[in-house]
């Protein structure tokens, strides 16, 4: 006997590159005190905590929730912290959420975090000590050989960037807001990782995101309309071996027919009004609207090109912004969660899209090998 | 409620170990295969995964994405990883497996302590404004639990080696311990003080060790295993992280997932618990609410072997295999986390 699981909280901070005025308690409270208003609840509604980061490196403390347990509110509760590399936000989503599915809790604390300005993340995405490429340097060639692949021009990739940190403009938590670039100021931005420019990759910022998860039960008594969760996956898979393709990695194939068939989904490019990717570099647009089966081989870009994916296309991608604009690694994964949730309530801001029902959320991580996929529906 | 009716039906561990010269994805790699060919699944059948690891002690970030290998992740797995002890990853997946739309879980844990210093890692556990600056490591904080202790008039220095005579003893019927044999109450209390009042002996082995459990649901627990372990209730809880803020003789949150678990204080054949320092086994017997004739970590504990990360599955693991085997009816296992026992979970678990 499984209970239905609704959003009916959520809470963001604003995301910048150093939140150096608050501390590490004080961020994650922001979230939590903005899920818990949202939801009309208070810290002693909750029943159990589960937090999500990527390496505790980042920050330089291990295990940093148990020194936050006070400050997230879980003593004399069950604190559970997730780890699953990038996709850890949408991670920790799901193991909040089976919390709930499984009756165990009724009201359930969802948080996830970075504050990278405490350390030095690239230090830390390239292995530490064992001086690694990076995870611009990791992917670099994937995008390459997508490139390659699929025939795709090279302004497709400028076009994901504009698009994104145009969309971040109209959120009032992104962290780079560009409402005024264009194709040119990407295309004139240094190269990175060749074929990524400067503008075609993700910032280093600080902030968390948190939402609260409860039954049918509680979603009938909260006052404001509750994100239902329809379905909800997990996937991984080994990052390197001879005969993986990293540019359509099977777990991502498998993760997204896997929350397809729970929603009862058959056609995604149809009857999915939108989703929230997880974009940390542009090319990953196309790559995962292939890579999920959303479009066909080599058509992904085809619909960053038309302007499908746009806020007003006919299939609107990571109109919060997404990763590109915002990139607290460990609360990323979760945004999307939140901002698909957001979306299917209607409570976007300038950011909604009109008429939103059935809403995908994705996260990613690793040596893209860890999946994390969610569907939201408005009822 | 949830589905009860989830058992252990597999298991393997690692010998703990000073020096392993295998990485900890072999240390895995055995021990993932021993459990499932324990259990008698094919690999393909486990439904979901999860992991528990940390990646401060490997010394790099994203240490636990390594692990994958060992956990069979091609063609890709339902899984997750927990950065906490196995035993933490064993809820996760006792968790999921209620959801129903799986049978089989399979929950890991391993570390390496050997590689690093020990007491530098995890000084860096503790609140970063106001504690780790102090650099106090786990050995300093556990001899000021175990001076409030003797303060309380609970417990005396004779008793905390009576704790580690008994675990010695134990541990010589134990294959996997790294430290056994007899000890006499008075030569330990002979010895010197390594960081007053604690001795030596008073503190666990450094280690390196992996451990896996296999669970499966009803029906296919009993095809499976003639005697599974029932898992009658899990609860983890956690306490504030300052020790001036909470009674450090006491471990509040593990009287409550202990209650929380189900356990009512009644009959309980077997308790192995997470007693790292030996005066946190008085704390627990006492937190827990154990009876006097409960047979405490007749492993040997933590004292006897101590693979962190691994070490709370293994109690897990100690205390079903007892109902497995059959010596025991009603078993209770225990893992912590944090300084002086800040986080504790629970499993309770009965046969038939």
């Amino acid at each position: 006997m499984t209970e239905r699981c609704a959003v009916i909280g959520i809470g963001q901070t604003h995301f910048k590159k150093r939140r150096d005025d608050v501390s590490m308690p004080g961020l994650l409270r922001e979230a939590i005190d903005r899920a818990l208003e949202d939801a009309e609840l208070s810290i002693r509604d909750i029943d159990a905590v589960v937090i999500g980061k990527a390496p505790d490196a980042f920050e330089g403390v291990v295990m940093p929730e148990l020194f936050l347990a006070d400050a997230v509110g879980a003593t004399g509760k069950p604190l559970l912290r997730v780890h699953t590399a990038g996709s850890v936000g949408g991670t920790t989503f799901i193991v909040g959420a089976h919390h709930v599915i499984t009756g165990i809790h009724e009201r359930v604390l969802a948080v996830s975090w970075e504050k990278q300005s405490e350390g030095n993340a690239q230090w830390g995405l390239a292995g530490g000590r064992s001086g690694g490429i990076g995870a611009g340097g990791a992917f670099a060639p994937w995008i390459r050989a997508y490139i390659e692949e699929s025939g795709a021009p090279e302004y497709i990739g400028w076009m994901v960037a504009v698009k994104d940190r145009r969309n971040a403009a109209k959120n009032p938590y992104a962290h780079l807001k560009m409402p005024d670039i264009t194709l040119e100021t990407v295309k004139e931005s240094p190269m990175l990782w060749d074929p990524l420019r400067f503008h075609e990759s993700c910032p280093s910022s600080d902030g968390a995101c948190a939402v609260v998860l409860t039954n049918e039960a509680g979603a009938r008594r909260a006052s404001k309309p509750a994100a239902w969760v329809d379905a909800l996956a997990v996937r991984s898979e080994l990052g390197q071996f001879p005969g993986r393709n990293p540019v359509r990695p099977q777990a991502g194939v498998e993760c997204a027919h896997d929350v397809y068939r729970q929603a009862g989904i058959t056609d995604p490019r149809r009857e999915i009004d939108m989703a929230e990717l997880y974009v940390p570099f542009s090319w990953y647009e196309p790559m995962w609207l292939e890579g999920h089966d959303i479009a066909g081989p080599g058509e992904g870009w085809k619909m960053v090109d038309s302007g499908e994916t746009d806020i007003d296309g006919a299939f609107p991608v990571n109109p919060s912004g997404g990763v590109l604009s915002t990139n607290a690694i460990g609360a990323s994964g979760m945004v999307r969660f939140a901002e698909a949730a957001m979306q299917v309530r209607g409570t976007a801001g300038e950011h909604q899209i009109d008429g939103v029902r059935t809403a995908l959320a994705q996260a990613y991580g690793g040596a893209a090998q860890y999946f994390a996929m969610g569907i939201f529906r408005s009822s | 409620m949830p589905a009860r009716d989830i058992a252990i039906i597999g298991f393997a561990q690692t010998p703990s170990q000073r020096d392993a010269l295998q990485s900890e994805v072999q240390l895995l790699v055995g021990t993932i295969t021993d459990a499932v060919t324990m259990a008698g699944i094919d690999r393909r059948e486990i439904g979901f995964t999860c992991a528990g690891s940390c990646d401060y002690l490997t010394g790099g970030p994203f240490a636990f994405v390594s692990n994958l290998e060992a956990a069979g992740s091609w063609p890709p797995i339902s899984e997750s990883h927990v950065e906490a002890d196995g035993a933490f990853a064993m809820y996760e997946a006792w968790m999921r497996l209620q959801e129903g739309d799986i049978d089989i879980a399979l929950a890991f844990g391993s570390g390496k302590s050997s590689p690093s210093i020990p007491a530098e890692v995890w000084a860096h556990q503790l609140d970063p404004y106001y504690l780790a600056p102090l650099g106090a490591d786990p050995v300093s904080l556990a001899a000021i639990q175990a001076r409030a202790l003797l303060d309380t008039g609970r417990a005396t220095e004779r008793d905390f080696a009576q704790v580690v005579a008994r675990s010695r003893a134990n541990a010589m019927a134990n294959p996997n311990a790294q430290l056994r044999g007899p000890v006499d109450v008075e030569a330990l209390l002979a010895a010197p003080y390594h960081t007053e009042p604690l001795r030596r002996h008073d503190l666990p082995p450094i280690s390196d060790g992996a451990a896996a459990v296999i669970m499966a649901r009803g029906d296919r627990a009993r095809e499976l295993c003639s005697r599974p372990a029932w898992i009658r209730g899990m609860d983890h809880r956690i306490d504030p992280h300052q020790p001036g803020v909470r009674d450090i003789t006491a471990a509040r949150s593990a009287t409550m997932a202990a209650q929380k678990a189900g356990y009512d204080g009644g009959p309980l054949d077997v308790a192995e618990i997470s007693s790292t320092f030996s005066p946190q086994e008085i704390i627990l017997r006492e937190a827990l609410g154990l009876p006097a004739h409960t047979q405490v970590n007749p492993s040997g504990g933590p004292l006897a072997g101590n693979p962190v990360m691994a070490v709370g599955l293994v109690r897990v693991i100690e205390a079903a295999s007892r109902i497995i085997g059959g010596g025991a009816d009603r078993a209770l296992a225990h893992a912590t986390a944090g300084p002086l026992l800040q986080q504790n979970l629970v499993c309770l678990m009965e046969g038939e």
